[in-house]
This record gives C-alpha cells, sequence and structure tokens, in this order.
C-alpha cells in the first residue's frame, strides 16, 4: 500500500511541475503576482512529494518487500541494513528518483530562500527547474517505475552488486547527483536571466552559491569514486579515464570555471554572457553524462542499466534543454551588457585565462570520450582512446593552470601589474624549483614526473599561503596574523581550495613517480622484503560474513624489526549475486600506503601476493578534501549568509547600484 | 548491473557455472607470468599498459583480470623474448586484434582531429579571450563631458 501512495506521490508531482513550468514563466511575462507566487508553494509541494515517494521506496527496501520488482533484483534479506538502504539509488531507477528528489529540493530551496530576488527573475528560475523536474519525472514514470509490482513475490532477493556493498560506494552516488543537479540551478538561473534580459552582480552573487554548492559535492563524490577504486579494484589505481569517470570529470570542469567567472560577474559585473554560456554547458554536460552512464552508447565499467530505449529519452531530454538554452543565449547574449571595463593584466584577465584552460581541458576530455563512436560511425576506424590519450592532451591543461594561479590569484581587479604581484612570489618559485632540484638529483633514474609534482605543489601551495600573508597589511607579525585571522571566510576558502589542488598534483605525481610494486607466489609462514619493509605472510584462512564467504590473508608487515601492521587482504563471494570482489589489506601512512592484495592459490602450493608501496597515496584524498573543505569555507562567508542580493555589506567598493533596477 | 545478471544467467544455461571457489577471475599480472630478465619485464608491462583488453571494457591487459588478457600478456612476453622491438611487438598486436587495442590511438588520418583538437581548441580559446579583452579595452568609459563634471561637483558639494 504504502509503495502506491508513493507511486502515486511520484505522478502527483508529475502534474504539479507541468503546472509549475507553466504558471510562473506565463505570470512573470505578464506581470501577474498571483501567477508567479503560484511558483513558491508548488515548488514545497514538489519536494514533498517526491519525498514521500522516495521514503516509500525506501520503506520497500527496508522492509524487503519482495513484491516489488526493484527490491527483489538489487536486494537481499541477509544485506547488512545500510545496504539495503543504499541499494535504493545503486540501482536505475531508484537513482532517477533520487535524482528527482535532489532536482525538487534545490527547486524548494530557491522558492525558501529566494524572496529577496526580483519577483519575476525567482518565478521564472522556479518555472525552468520545475520543466527539467517535469523532464525527469516524466522519464521516471514511463520508462523506469521504480514502484512496479511483481507478480509472483519471491522469497528472497537478488542481492545488490557485491562492488556496491561498500560505504564508499554508498555516498558515492549521492554526492555526484547533488553535484549534477546542483548545476541545474546554476542552469535554471542562466536560462531565467536570458528570458528576463538582464543580469546584475545580484545574479552573481546568486549563482555563486549553488554553484560553489554543486562543486563541493561533485568534488567530494569523484574523490569518494576514486577512493573507493583505489581501495576496492585490487591494484591501487585511483583513475581510469573510463568514460563514466570522464561524464563526471566534465562537468566538475566545467562547474570549476563558472565558480571563477561567476566572481567576475559579481563583483566586476562584466563576463556575464560566457558566465551563462558555461552555467549552461556545465548542466548540458552533467545531462550528457548521466546519458553516457545509462544509454550503453560507451562501454564502461560502470555503466549500468544500458537500455537503448532509455537512452533515446535523455538524448531527447539533453537535446531539449540544450537547444532551448543555447538558441536563447544566441538570441539574448548579446544583451547581456558588460558594465565593469578591466586591462589587459588584471585579475579578471587572470580569471579569463583559468576559464579558458578549464573549459578547453573539459573539451578536451570530452572530445577523447566520444572519439571513439565518431570514429566508428563517421570514419569506420574501431579504434579505443585511453588512459595514455588522456594523460598526454589533459596534463599540460592542469599544468598550466598550476603555473599561473598563485600568480593571478594576486593580481589586483581591474588594472594589476604582474610584477609587482609576483614580488612576494619569486622567494616561492626558487625555493620551489630547488626543492624540485634536489629531489630529481636524489631520486634514482625514474621520470620527471615526481619533481615537476613537487615543484608545482610547492609553488601552488606555499602561493596559497602567500596570498593570504599578503592581505594581511603590514606591520609586526602578531598584528599581521591576527588579521589574517579575520580575513573574509571567502579568502580563506579560497586559499584552501587552491593549497589543496596544490597537495592533490604532488600526490598524483610523486605516487606514480615513485611507486614500487611486487608480485610474487608467497607460501603461509614465508616473509619477503619489498623497499624498507619485512611482509610474512602469516597465514590464508576461510572466513564467514554476514552475506558473503572470504578467503582472508593474515599479513604482517615490519620495519627493521619492528611491527608496523597486521594486512588483511580478502577475496569475497556473495553467493546470493555469485560474484567474487577483492578487497585490499592496506595500511595507511603518513608518507606512503603499504597496499596488499591476494591472489589465486597457486598449483605448486602458496599463494599469489602483489603488495605496493605508494607514497603520499594519502595526500590525494586530504587534497580533495580541502578543496571541498575550501568550497564550504567559502560558501559560508558573509556575504551569502546575510541576505543574497542586499546591498549591504563588506564591500564599499563594489559598483553603484544599477539603475536598470 | 543488468548485463552482468543476463551473462550470469546465460552462462548458468549452458552450464558453465564454475564451481563457488573457482569462480575467482585470475588477477592480472601473474607471478608465473613474470619474466626473469627485469629489463625485459619492465617493457612488457610499458607495452601492456597501452594495450587494450579486447573483451573487457575500457581496461588495460596489464590491470584486466580477463583470461584473454593473461593470454594477450604472454604473446607481449613472448615476442619480446623472441628478440621484438617494442614497435614490432605493438604492431604484431595490431595485426592480430586490430588497432581496436591500441589505447593511445595512432597519430594518422582523421586521428590528427583527435590528438590535435587540444591545441587547436586552446588557441581558439585564447584568441577568442584575447579579443574580447582587447574590445573591452577599447570601449573603456569616455571621459566625462563638461556637463558630467558640473554635476558631479553639485552632488560632491551635497
Amino acid at each position: 500500500m504504502i509503495v502506491e501512495l508513493g507511486h502515486y506521490a511520484l505522478i502527483l508531482a508529475f502534474a504539479i511541475a507541468l503546472v509549475q513550468t507553466v504558471v510562473p514563466l506565463v505570470g512573470a511575462h505578464k506581470g501577474w503576482a498571483e501567477w508567479m507566487a503560484a511558483a513558491n508553494p508548488m515548488a514545497t509541494a514538489q519536494f514533498v512529494l517526491v519525498a514521500f515517494a522516495f521514503g516509500a521506496l525506501t520503506w520497500a527496501f527496508v522492509t524487503s518487500d519482495f513484491s516489488v520488482q526493484l527490491v527483489v533484483n538489487h536486494s537481499h534479506t541477509l544485506k547488512p541494513m545500510i545496504y539495503k538502504i543504499s541499494g535504493v539509488w545503486g540501482n536505475h531507477e531508484g537513482s532517477l528518483l533520487l535524482w528527482v528528489l535532489t532536482l525538487t529540493l534545490f527547486g524548494a530551496c530557491a522558492a525558501w530562500f529566494g524572496a529577496n530576488l526580483p519577483a519575476t527573475l525567482q518565478a521564472r528560475v522556479l518555472g525552468v527547474q520545475s520543466s527539467i523536474a517535469a523532464a525527469f519525472m516524466a522519464f521516471t514514470i514511463f520508462t523506469s517505475n521504480p514502484f512496479e509490482r511483481t507478480a509472483f513475490a519471491p522469497f528472497d532477493g537478488r542481492d545488490l552488486n557485491p562492488l556496491l556493498q561498500d560505504p564508499g560506494l554508498a555516498f558515492h552516488p549521492p554526492f555526484l547527483y547533488l553535484g549534477y543537479v546542483g548545476l541545474s540551478m546554476a542552469f535554471s538561473f542562466a536560462v531565467a536571466a536570458l528570458i528576463e534580459g538582464r543580469i546584475d552582480g545580484a545574479w552573481g552573487r546568486w549563482v555563486r552559491p549553488w554553484t560553489l554548492a554543486a562543486w563541493v559535492f561533485l568534488t567530494l563524490g569523484i574523490a569518494l569514486g576514486s577512493y573507493w577504486a583505489y581501495y576496492e579494484l585490487g591494484w591501487g589505481g585511483f583513475w581510469f579515464w573510463d568514460p563514466v569517470e570522464n561524464a563526471s570529470l566534465i562537468p566538475w570542469l566545467f562547474a570549476t570555471a563558472l565558480l571563477h567567472s561567476a566572481i567576475v560577474v559579481e563583483k566586476r559585473e562584466t563576463l556575464k554572457a560566457w558566465t551563462v554560456l558555461l552555467a549552461i554547458l556545465g548542466f548540458g554536460f552533467s545531462l550528457l553524462g548521466t546519458f553516457i552512464v545509462r544509454s550503453g552508447l560507451l562501454t564502461s565499467v560502470h555503466a549500468f542499466a544500458t537500455d537503448p530505449d532509455r537512452g533515446i529519452w535523455l538524448l531527447a531530454i539533453f537535446a531539449g534543454f540544450m537547444s532551448v538554452a543555447l538558441i536563447l543565449f544566441a538570441l539574448r547574449g548579446a544583451a547581456l551588457e558588460a558594465k565593469g571595463v578591466f586591462a589587459t593584466i588584471s585579475r579578471e584577465t587572470a580569471l579569463v585565462l583559468n576559464n579558458v584552460l578549464l573549459a578547453v581541458s573539459g573539451f578536451v576530455v570530452f572530445v577523447g570520450t566520444m572519439w571513439p563512436l565518431v570514429a566508428e560511425m563517421v570514419f569506420g576506424r574501431v579504434l579505443s582512446v585511453g588512459p595514455p590519450f588522456f594523460n598526454a592532451a589533459f596534463t599540460p591543461f592542469f599544468v598550466a593552470l598550476a603555473i599561473i594561479l598563485p600568480v593571478g590569484a594576486v593580481l589586483s581587479w581591474k588594472r594589476g601589474n604582474v610584477w609587482k604581484a609576483a614580488r612576494g612570489m619569486w622567494g616561492i618559485g626558487v625555493l620551489a624549483l630547488a626543492v624540485g632540484a634536489l629531489v630529481w638529483v636524489m631520486q634514482t633514474g625514474g621520470s620527471m614526473l615526481a619533481p615537476m609534482g613537487v615543484v608545482l605543489g610547492i609553488w601552488v601551495v606555499l602561493g596559497a599561503l602567500a596570498d593570504l600573508w599578503m592581505r594581511s597589511g603590514r606591520g609586526a607579525i602578531t598584528g599581521r596574523l591576527r588579521r589574517m585571522a579575520r580575513l573574509p571566510r571567502a579568502d580563506w576558502g579560497k586559499a584552501t581550495a587552491h593549497a589543496g589542488l596544490g597537495v592533490v598534483i604532488f600526490a598524483i605525481a610523486t605516487m606514480l613517480g615513485w611507486q614500487s610494486e611486487d608480485i610474487r607466489v608467497a607460501r603461509e609462514g614465508q616473509s619477503f622484503e619489498h623497499g624498507a619493509y619485512t611482509l610474512t605472510l602469516e597465514e590464508v584462512r576461510r572466513v564467514q560474513g554476514p552475506n558473503y564467504t572470504s578467503t582472508m590473508g593474515f599479513v604482517t608487515v615490519t620495519r627493521n624489526g619492528r611491527h608496523v601492521a597486521d594486512l588483511r587482504p580478502e577475496r569475497r563471494i556473495y553467493p546470493a549475486a555469485g560474484m567474487p570482489t577483492t578487497e585490499a589489506g592496506i595500511d595507511y601512512g603518513f608518507t606512503r600506503d603499504v597496499y596488499v592484495t591476494l591472489g589465486d592459490p597457486q598449483e605448486g602450493g602458496g599463494w599469489a601476493l602483489r603488495s605496493y608501496i605508494r607514497p603520499f597515496a594519502t595526500w590525494l584524498w586530504a587534497g580533495s578534501l580541502m578543496m571541498a573543505l575550501g568550497g564550504l569555507l567559502s560558501l559560508s562567508d558573509r556575504r551569502y549568509r546575510i541576505a543574497a542580493g542586499a546591498r549591504a555589506g563588506s564591500a564599499p567598493a563594489r559598483a553603484a547600484p544599477s539603475p536598470a533596477e | 548491473m543488468r548485463a552482468m545478471l543476463r551473462a550470469l544467467v546465460i552462462a548458468v544455461i549452458l552450464g558453465l557455472a564454475l564451481p563457488v571457489m573457482g569462480a575467482f577471475p585470475a588477477q592480472a599480472v601473474q607471478p608465473d607470468e613474470i619474466l626473469d630478465d627485469p629489463s625485459l619485464e619492465a617493457r612488457a608491462r610499458a607495452l601492456s599498459a597501452n594495450l587494450r583488453c579486447v573483451v573487457c571494457q575500457n581496461e588495460s591487459i596489464d590491470e584486466s583480470n580477463a583470461d584473454l588478457a593473461r593470454d594477450m600478456r604472454l604473446v607481449v612476453r613472448e615476442r619480446l623474448v623472441a628478440g621484438d622491438s617494442d614497435e614490432a611487438v605493438m604492431q604484431f598486436m595490431v595485426d592480430r586484434y586490430g588497432e581496436f587495442v591500441l589505447l593511445s590511438p595512432r597519430r594518422d588520418g582523421v586521428n590528427i582531429i583527435l590528438w590535435a583538437s587540444g591545441p587547436i581548441l586552446l588557441l581558439l580559446g585564447l584568441g577568442f579571450a584575447i579579443a574580447a579583452i582587447r574590445r573591452r579595452g577599447a570601449d573603456a568609459p569616455e571621459p566625462l563631458s563638461e556637463e558630467e563634471r558640473a554635476r558631479l561637483k553639485e552632488i560632491m558639494r551635497e
């Protein structure tokens, strides 16, 4: 019964979404206040109804209601509760419902907190947002109904894909969806502004927090996915340039560009048309990502629910929204005239350069991802585009970004001076190069990768600190430190996120440059040396888990006779799904991870055992977290906490209020 | 997920369902594959990372667990032991499995579009940005007229 109510609530929400698409847009066009105001309660109602529908589906999973087809396909009574819940979105239908839930949540937020927006803009934003929600609700209801019952309820389910039964993956999809869908908000604001024909600083101040929130979620989602790959796939890779990964990376790159260009709109009222275009493209690429993941168009390790019919729907949604938005942009984009002027050397220019590099790197990933398809369909060449291409084509853009970042970040707005800005940076640059050279001399042979990562990492991290330091004025150190602590949170957020990027670059380069691998047959009780460590395979035992059986290796790691860690690499088999998984044994450390996986039993006795020593692996996740934390800090800045759009504030230098108001 | 289930069902129907313990896929590079000569082995690993496992989804044979990937790794090592150069090994694999095995697509024919896309887009982007910035610099606000100046003075006095 609850399941039927959930189904009904979803249909009701769909009906409201259709009305909410039309009424506020007409109201805003005609200037009818009641029609515009009607959007607010409708947005709330949509969210409440979809939340109920989602709750109903969750209920079916939690109670293992095997009369629901989706629960049969993706759950099992023996599964731990957390995975029963994560099973709700660990499949195509349920994840779509989660997608719709976040869409309506963001729409409702614009209704709840948007009172200080111009009434017509708010009405249009809600209308556009609702049209997206309506499209996805229709898709869910007509092609991917999660509430479908089955005629004969089985005694037990077929279990969730064991690879998904993992804390990392339980929360990876919701974060990504919050990110993708957060970009829908930027899209709605962009389209609403195009309809409105006007953009001002207040618009930028509104779009930026949404983009920041979306970006934080995307960053966390991607980092979680990458971390999961690291410990779960059994050989410690963290990025594979798989189409599905690219589908999340491309929106991230565009969101990063967008949140930088939105600053320019907010502070300087220029780059408006470009920012609107970025907002449209950012959401466009997240729609395209969804399409890639679910259509089976591109083969991928984690493409799920691949079904051409559904692909057509998603392609139609993507093409519909993008063509309308881009046509609107072509017609109205030119009308978004810029107010602020800036010299060639200025913070604005630095941010334009940042945008060019990010957007082009995003397009390059896109071209590489789609190329096999294009080459086969248009040119009849069956080929692959893999990591070697992406590493070669993508990396230079991030190297360039890292090089210009510290100087660009301290350039003055409007008119800057590179030499003045770089004055505080010379020391850091020289230090970074010196340490890099030292590292290069000390490492025996090997590639330039690690030394370059060291140089860039130091340059970016210390550059971010120097940015804060330079903003603390002059005088005694204690005074400067006190002033530094009082700097706006946006400044701290900027420095934290930038430093996080430096840490990530450092970690990737040193991990790839310096990791070592050992593959061997080890008998129980046998010891061997790997780097500075001695590893001993004590024994291999069968262990029974809640819904799996495990072959567990007991490995002791010592260094110079001192005990370091006991590792438990596992090979699990989940009988319900009939699928094996590997669980690596990892000793996380500040300067290195010791990573062990258990392989096959060998014919002559013993087990295949792989061990890896990965320097600075944890720094990769720490750096990603720093980036997300920087976003959160920036999001909590005073100017967003006080009513967005209100003019009272910390920036007396802001341009005069626009006369058009 | 579905495809996996479907594949599993088909496997069961065909009587290929493996006994539970035997169902583990072989794991990437096996100890018995490793060549005694470390320099040859290093070359084999480098080549493997650039070859696609043809039955897998976007995995190189170096990281794949599939049986076919193992066979392909062994072929690579066989050719290296036989004294082939790196290029010869890659050519051998392409002759055998098609261009599809190359994870780094060849830089010829239409693939030039792919490889040149980055630099070309960058040049376009930079050109566009420079043009826009120049234009913006050009239409800097005109100096105030006499009338405006007088009005400004008035305002300042207030």
